[in-house]
């Protein structure tokens, strides 16, 4: 079935099987690997993406429904070389270590921040339940989200 | 002159990459020139747990919508492959007599998309004659038990009296003691979790075989690659792209990898793997997994002077690297931080019918603190005295010169009583054992719990040292060439700090290579903690070596003594002594020594021995007495790595570290129902910790070098992790200590909790 979406700016139109989800078209047909798969039962989020502004695991929704829609991937978060006060207070506040989480964490954090601009670390850390990481702890990644939230 | 880059807080050069466009990781190569035209690799596993094979039947399968072929041990003619820990434990790399674990590969279905090989697998259909289960050590020790491996002649695969250390002996030991206490304690099963799971690549291009792996030891996979194709390991080349964690379980090569040379060979195509998450939950080694016996006398005013650990190490089904952790990393381990005169350690590794185990941070060190540690509460209960107390009367007082305990494991250097007082005070012990009074005093339901742990562990035990090559471009930037394998650590930024620091050349200047075995041949990988201490240690003494073979280049060129050069490091430039405005730049000096073939420097640096961090945690929990419900709201690490070259980094291993080691404390439990089927085997099943279960972490710095390599550092990768665990099991149990409950067994769940605090009221 065809499909059309504007990803990060660019409008896309492809030919997809309906079984496609929506992380498999971007990753695969649009060859945007920067939204990662971590797990087979939507547990992980590293795959959030937003979807007509809302965060959304891409791997509970199936490219069809997306059809219609504006769709922002990590790679569409930086203007040139300028990156957004998310992913500048991520590298600020050491809020990564392997980066596979990454693109997924600061997605749902960019979410997050324009739900409740002004989170306590409580906040921040019911916010992000969502979103597993091995590597950090977490502790630097909700230093990193406070950190954007005071920008 | 300006000062040192190193101990500086600097940023990640590597970060910009992983937050704008992502990193890449093996299932990210889409543009590889060599990987074009790839099909997918789907491995069909067993669902029993342990059984005979009658037969594999693939017929429908091979029949199923894009599926290219179907391999089975037969097919592939493969032979069995022995342990390298205990040769009589063999298997074939896809089952062929035997299944032993639910999740064991199977068979091997080539199709043009994962989704085909994936409705495939389904439809492979085999035949098995089915075999008791044993999921517990105690059951497969039983005298009658089924062997697993009939060729050990027993499921015991390794035991400690077979190096010749004798058993431990009975009570008899115990006898001058006022105050024997014992516990059983499990040390469980837990699943590492790197967020991405396994994954590799291959192609075969001019007689070579090229395979990505997502790896922490690219160097290490070289030779098994090499032998099961049937090829020199010269046409093999190993490369590692982006790594998503692996933290233990990814040093090895597994099966799944080591047979996709062979599958592209027969069906002359380049080939992808990557299993799914439920897949990696029972084929990806475990970790822990240990149960321990100890016993531990001493004086009433709370001397220890006995200890006795029994440790039974669950290898799962494969003699891998978790067999050999207990003998070899909780055994050297088991007297931690403190001077016991009398100890004995025996440990028994068994084969169960569970997934296979293998390092998992702390491998084998968390597990020794767990039991020293958890036995020093046990007997400070017992006695009746402040658990902190009792723990600083038995430790091994401040040494800087080499300690031996009576195990006879040699120690660096250790300062542990600075760490505890140090994390006491930090976390305000007597301020919360104040507010634990007063809720006791009240009855609240929420009652508070403190832990302390003080540990000391082994880093750097693997590798005798490293191989690092620096190389200067002729734009007169570095090429840093390391055989550690960076999967999150910060090995691009730390190497370049290193480099940076004798060079003077700009870390933004100096680009790391690592993981590719024609680039970097020689390496031992990261793990145990070792990077720093042997693979940055290489670095930071093969820049110096360059630094002196430049001068000479200098001098030439400046017509000078080249005792008179000295490289000014702010300005990166070389000139004559008395005359800085004469200078050659590393730039001229590449350009004048390329026609001797360029200026660099490749050395295997050696380092004596291994290194031993410690250290103090202090856990804080709060405990709902009517429900068991366990909330983590305080936690404090002191860890002494020794010199710190980035303490940020280390910050982060920190917590890394604490949130794991809190995982198995609280959370994380691998389990399996009664026939050996593994009921945890996706992340809605696993209790993976998440943030909203966890505190910040206070973390207090404390740093005793080593006099063990040249910048004095020891690892930290592993230290949060066998800190943690212990303090906030200890917390837990503390919390509800008053209502006469003595242990908790791990993960302290609700459940446990609450059924503990029942059974201390009957």
């Amino acid at each position: 079935m065809k499909i059309q979406m504007t990803v990060n700016g660019v409008p896309r139109e492809n030919d997809v099987e309906p079984r496609t989800l929506l992380v498999q078209y971007i990753r695969e047909q649009l060859g945007l690997t920067g939204t990662n798969i971590g797990c087979d039962t939507s547990s992980c989020g590293a795959c959030t993406v937003h979807v007509n502004g809302e965060s959304v695991k891409s791997c509970t929704m199936l490219a069809a429904q997306a059809d219609g829609t504006s769709v922002t991937t990590i790679e569409g978060l930086a203007k040139g070389d300028q990156m957004h006060p998310m992913q500048e207070a991520f590298m600020q506040n050491h809020g990564l270590q392997c980066g596979y989480c990454t693109p997924g964490m600061v997605m749902a954090a960019i979410s997050l921040l324009e739900e409740n601009p002004n989170p306590t670390e409580e906040d921040v850390r019911i916010g992000l339940e969502g979103n597993l990481c091995r590597c950090t702890g977490y502790h630097n990644i909700v230093q990193s989200v406070l950190a954007a939230a005071k920008k | 002159m300006g000062g040192s880059i190193l101990g500086e807080r600097v940023l990640r050069k590597e970060d910009p990459k992983f937050l704008t466009s992502g990193g890449k990781y093996v299932d990210d190569l889409l543009d590889e020139p060599l990987l074009q035209g790839a099909l997918h690799v789907t491995y069909a596993r067993s669902t029993v747990a342990h059984g005979r094979i009658n037969s594999i039947d693939t017929s429908e399968a091979a029949g199923m919508p894009g599926v290219v072929a179907i391999f089975t041990a037969a097919d592939l003619g493969l032979q069995p492959v022995p342990s390298s820990f205990n040769p009589a434990a063999a298997r074939t790399l896809l089952a062929s007599d035997k299944v032993r674990y639910v999740g064991e590969p199977i068979a091997a279905i080539i199709s043009e998309t994962r989704e085909q090989g994936e409705d495939a697998a389904e439809m492979v259909f085999a035949d098995y004659d089915v075999l008791p289960a044993y999921t517990d050590m105690m059951a497969a020790m039983a005298p009658d038990a089924t062997l697993i491996y009939e060729a050990c002649g027993s499921n015991i695969v390794f035991d400690t009296t077979a190096l010749g250390i004798p058993a431990n002996t009975g009570d008899d030991f115990f006898k001058d003691c006022e105050v024997v206490v014992r516990g059983e304690f499990m040390n469980q099963r837990v699943a590492p979790c790197p967020l991405e799971v396994r994954g590799s690549a291959v192609a075969w291009a001019d007689g070579r075989l090229h395979q990505w792996i997502s790896t922490q030891h690219a160097q290490g996979a070289h030779a098994p690659v090499a032998a099961t194709n049937g090829v020199d390991p010269s046409q093999v080349r190993i490369l590692t792209p982006d790594v998503g964690g692996g933290f233990g379980a990814k040093i090895g090569a597994y099966p799944e990898e080591l047979l996709l040379g062979v599958l592209s060979k027969r069906v002359g195509k380049p080939l992808r793997w990557r299993e799914s998450r439920s897949e990696s939950m029972v084929a990806l080694g475990h970790g822990r997994a240990q149960f321990q016996r100890v016993v531990i006398g001493g004086s009433r005013d709370g001397k220890v002077t006995h200890y006795q650990l029994h440790a039974f190490q669950d290898s799962g089904a494969f003699v891998d690297m978790g067999t050999i952790l207990a003998p070899f990393m909780t055994r050297p381990m088991s007297s931690g931080v403190y001077a016991i005169p009398n100890i004995e350690c025996h440990t028994t590794s068994v084969v169960t019918n569970t997934t296979p185990t293998v390092a998992y941070r702390g491998a084998g060190r968390p597990e020794a603190t767990a039991a020293i540690e958890r036995a020093m509460d046990l007997f400070a209960y017992e006695i009746g005295k402040d658990a902190a107390e009792v723990r600083r009367m038995n430790l091994i007082p401040k040494f800087m010169e080499p300690h031996t305990t009576v195990v006879g494991q040699t120690y660096d250097v250790g300062d542990y009583e600075e760490s505890l007082n140090r994390a006491l005070a930090a976390a305000d012990y007597a301020g919360w054992r104040r507010k634990q009074a007063e809720r006791r005093a009240s009855g609240n339901v929420k009652q508070i719990g403190i832990g302390v742990s003080v540990y000391v562990e082994i880093t750097g035990g693997v590798g005798n040292g490293e191989q690092a090559k620096i190389e200067i471009l002729d734009d007169g930037s570095a090429l840093v060439y390391t055989g550690t394998s960076p999967h999150g650590q910060g090995h691009a930024t730390s190497w370049a700090m290193l480099a940076s620091e004798k060079t003077g050349i700009p870390i933004d200047r100096i680009d790391l290579v690592w993981g590719d075995t024609d680039l970097t041949p020689v390496g031992s990988g990261t793990m145990g903690s070792r990077s720093l201490q042997q693979g940055g240690n290489a670095v930071y003494s093969v820049a110096g070596t360059l630094v002196e073979k430049a001068k000479a280049v200098a001098a030439r060129l400046l017509e000078a003594n080249e005792a008179d050069i000295v490289l000014d490091t702010d300005r990166a430039v070389f000139h004559v002594a008395g005359t800085p405005a004469v200078t050659k730049t590393w730039a001229d000096l590449a350009v004048a020594e390329k026609a001797n073939g360029g200026l660099s420097h490749d050395e295997y640096i050696g380092v004596p021995g291994a290194t031993f961090p410690f250290g103090s945690h202090v856990a804080v929990v709060e405990v709902d007495t009517e429900t068991g419900k366990v909330t983590h709201i305080a936690h404090t690490a002191c860890d002494d790595a020794g010199r710190v070259l980035n303490p940020m980094l280390l910050e982060g291993q920190i917590h890394g570290g604490v949130a794991q080691g809190a995982a198995q404390a609280l959370l994380e439990e691998v389990a399996y129902d009664g026939d050996g089927n593994p009921i945890t085997s996706n992340l809605a099943d696993y209790a993976f910790i998440s943030a909203a279960e966890l505190p910040s972490v206070t973390v207090v710095h404390m740093e005793t070098p080593t006099p063990v390599n040249l910048i004095g550092a020891k690892g930290i990768g592993e230290s949060g992790t066998i800190g943690s665990t212990p303090a906030l099991q200890s917390a837990v149990v503390d919390a509800v200590s008053h209502l006469g409950v003595r242990n908790i067994e791990m993960p302290c769940t609700p459940q446990r909790v609450w059924a503990a605090i029942a059974a201390a009221k009957k």
